[in-house]
């Protein structure tokens, strides 16, 4: 909780704007709205929420349905590295659940929440399609093929030095 | 880039293209498909930049001067062996390419001519090594109508895609043919959708021929969600034309005028591809106003999906685009009456898209040939899990799944016994060895209690337990059921409850029964696709594999070793040469022993992460 507080939301009026201008001003396109803010953030703070409402003139629970319908949105802040272990079938039949407790373990959170020093964020994602390296996990954008609970530990230790 | 305005200039392009291809001496082409590129693609590819720039040879250089052009291509599919390389017009393929391997590909392969037999293929039955792409076993039983030009061509370059005749089917169809006699053609094929369900494109389209509106959409479904299944990604991003050229054809056929495509946001490099397709197109001319001069006018946009499995569902997908939640409707009047935004919508999926353009180019006839009496033309198969040659396989439909995963997959690795193979994703089901000659068509399939779905196929071997395997899918849809109808969302849940009580060791024999009980009212009583095929995992491992959920209620085991509840580990004495390494790993301290003496597991403390087995050399810790 307290490092929710140190994150700070800026531009919000404007940079809603120029997103919104992008898509025309379409309130159609609100996943690719919500998309595009949530990559400024990190995240979609409540302010940036609030304001694609008042711009679009969409009433704020419409705005939040999709924020939370979407597993791609998160309404939470996230760390410096986000993992994400595949628990796609090819990766489940190999083995990811192990790696995913182990994860759990040594970072002290559950998969969908983010250490308290922001430094990682845990998640789950079905299927990035790379089912012929599982288990599969991707630290930001980088993938992990074969992964074993036994390389965990030094896999958090490599991203924490870095 | 200059307009294309007419068939002949298409043709004149096509020409000099295809002649500059010829002209072109060697080209390297290097696998940039994602599993590629998590195997470190991208370095090789850039090593061969460095290495044949510095050797003056490089890509900027003329062609035909004894150049050698460089191209990052799309999936081969041969993905468990990547980074994938291939050299042509030898076609010599090596395979497990490092950077450091680069130089003396260039040196003794690209010019001198020799060949390295370490990158070459090893057949693991007769140790020869393969130096041609189709004669590796995993490619020889296959039928590569959409997924030859993968491996050919640059997926960023439009140029690339008319120099193998691209673009070629969409001329004849909106120059020659009537919209009627594409749909014709599209009926006679035998066409069936390949987004799972298996629907007769012809027919869709027929329908939404005659639904008369100023405004007609086509959307082509790339939402793939089916945890397993990753052809469509691999087409859009390895031949994104061959979608949209498909999508063309569609639209002049039923009198479209507005084309979506919907990509999953997880797949970055599908959805850079396919857009920059798109704009390239555009700017030929090939979508627009007034398309080679022939009157018919067409243009497509991308939509991003956000990630959720329902999203595909076809329905779903549409109020998705419309910025709505992807909540699926009942679908007392199809999309082809009345779609997205209320117009009547044709919604294939990419495969099927893909399939459209060899139909027009080959005929109807043709295409028909190929698969069983209903069930026409080829499939791709990402073919996953437990088996040696991991990767995307595309088949003439009425293979047999013994040969899908024996000869084309190479059999089960470290000599373990077959158990199982899922197919069609969280609505299909677990068939067993018994099932192994069945043939793989839509209908088949849905007999034995699985399904064809878009294609997902994992195999699994005897460390993996089947009840865990139901409990896994349930799991996926009770997250992914998007809440609209009580069945599905409720009916879930439940299944998930009583699931895990069975993998807990705290099952009834009861509770088996009344898995099947609610997987029949959930199959009958839910709105859409998602919930009616949910129950299939459960009752299809019911259905082949029930002895085993009968251990796990009755005798409290799990024959597999993978319900934490039911296992333990420890130490076979014998077997343990006292390294002290799992003392040392173990997160909890459960390990005791000195070093060179014999360890032992403290059940108590131990928390079955499975680290001491991991690293473990000398096979010493069982899962009991």
């Amino acid at each position: 909780m307290m490092a929710m507080t140190e994150v700070v939301v800026e531009n919000v009026e404007q940079n809603v704007k120029e997103v919104l201008a992008r898509y025309g001003n379409n309130p159609a396109r609100m996943i690719e709205i919500l998309q595009d803010l949530q990559d400024i953030y990190g995240y979609l703070p409540r302010e940036v929420l609030r304001e694609v409402s008042h711009q679009t003139e969409m009433p704020l629970t419409r705005v939040y349905h999709v924020a939370t319908f979407f597993k791609a949105f998160t309404l939470k802040p996230r760390g410096k590295y986000t993992i994400q272990v595949c628990t796609g079938t090819a990766c489940h039949v190999k083995g990811s659940y192990r790696v995913l407790e182990r994860l759990e373990d040594v970072l002290g959170i559950k998969a969908g929440d983010t250490t308290d020093d922001l430094m990682f964020t845990l998640e789950t994602v079905n299927c990035v399609g790379a089912c012929a390296l599982g288990p599969v996990v991707i630290v930001n954008h980088k993938y992990h093929a074969y992964m074993t609970p036994a390389k965990v530990e030094s896999l958090i230790k490599e991203y924490r030095e870095q | 880039m200059k307009r294309i305005e007419s068939r002949e200039a298409l043709l004149e392009l096509y020409r000099e293209l295809a002649g500059e291809r010829e002209k072109e001496e060697k080209y390297i082409a290097v696998c940039t498909g994602t599993a590629c590129l998590a195997n470190g693609a991208q370095e090789v590819y850039d090593a061969f930049k460095e290495e044949l720039a510095k050797r003056g040879l490089d890509i900027q250089v003329k062609k035909g001067e004894g150049s050698v052009s460089l191209r990052g291509t799309g999936c081969h599919g041969f993905c468990g062996r990547g980074p994938l390389v291939a050299i042509h017009p030898r076609k010599i393929f090596y395979q497990l390419v490092r950077p450091e391997d680069v130089p003396e590909i260039v040196e003794k392969t690209v010019v001198g001519g020799e060949l390295i037999d370490r990158l070459l293929y090893e057949d693991p039955v007769t140790g020869e090594r393969v130096l041609h792409e189709e004669d590796i076993p995993f490619y020889k039983k296959q039928m590569r109508l959409l997924m030859a030009a993968n491996g050919q061509i640059d997926p960023k370059s439009i140029y690339d895609y008319i120099a193998i005749g691209g673009y070629q089917a969409m001329a004849k169809a909106i120059l020659d043919m009537e919209g009627d006699e594409i749909i014709q053609e599209v009926i006679d094929s035998g066409l069936r959708g390949r987004g799972g369900a298996g629907f007769p494109t012809g027919w869709k389209w027929e329908d939404a021929k005659k639904h008369q509106s100023p405004v007609k959409y086509v959307i082509c479904n790339a939402d793939e969600g089916d945890p397993g299944a990753y052809m469509d990604r691999s087409l859009l991003e390895g031949n994104p034309h061959s979608v949209l050229e498909g999508m063309i054809i569609g639209a002049y056929a039923v009198g479209a005028t507005e084309g979506w495509v919907y990509v999953r946001k997880e797949y970055p490099l599908a959805l850079e591809n396919i857009t920059l397709a798109i704009e390239q197109a555009r700017e030929l001319g090939l979508l627009g106003e007034n398309i080679l001069g022939s009157g018919f006018s067409f243009d497509v946009k991308v939509a991003r999906g956000g990630g959720a499995f329902v999203g595909g569902e076809s329905s779903a997908l549409m109020a998705s685009i419309e910025g709505r939640v992807a909540e699926p409707r009942s679908k007392h009047i199809h999309a082809t009456e009345s779609g997205l935004w209320g117009r009547p919508t044709v919604l294939n999926n990419v495969e099927t898209w893909a399939n459209v353009p060899i139909i027009i180019n080959k005929g109807a006839q043709w295409y028909a040939k190929i698969g069983t009496e209903k069930s026409k033309g080829t499939k791709i198969f990402s073919l996953v899990g437990d088996v040696n040659h991991t990767g995307l396989v595309e088949v003439p439909m009425g293979i047999t799944l013994r040969e899908v995963i024996f000869d084309i997959g190479g059999g089960i690795p470290g000599g373990k016994e077959f158990k199982g193979v899922q197919t069609g994703g969280p609505s299909g089901g677990c068939l067993p060895q018994s099932q192994l000659d069945l043939p793989v068509d839509f209908d088949t399939l849905d007999a034995a209690g699985s399904m064809m779905g878009s294609g997902g196929m994992i195999v699994m071997d005897e460390n993996t337990c089947m009840v865990d395997v139901a409990r896994y899918f349930v799991k996926f849809l009770t997250e992914e059921s998007c809440g609209k109808c009580v069945p599905c969302r409720e009916g879930l849940k439940h299944m998930l409850d009583i699931l895990t009580r069975i993998t807990d060791g705290e099952g009834t024999m009861e509770d088996v029964e009344l898995l099947e009980e609610l997987g029949y009212v959930i199959a009958h009583a839910s709105l859409c696709g998602l919930g009616k095929s949910a129950p299939n995992p459960v009752l299809s491992t019911i259905k082949y594999y029930k002895d085993e959920y009968i251990e796990h209620v009755r005798d409290k085991k799990c024959r597999a070793g993978v319900c934490k509840a039911l296992v333990k580990y420890i130490i076979i004495a014998e077997n343990c040469t006292g390294c002290h390494v799992c003392f040392k790993r173990c997160p909890v301290g459960a390990i005791s022993g000195e070093p060179k003496g014999i360890h032992v597991i403290d059940q108590e403390m131990c928390i079955k992460c499975g680290i001491c087995k991991d690293v473990c050399k000398f096979d010493a810790v069982k899962v009991v």
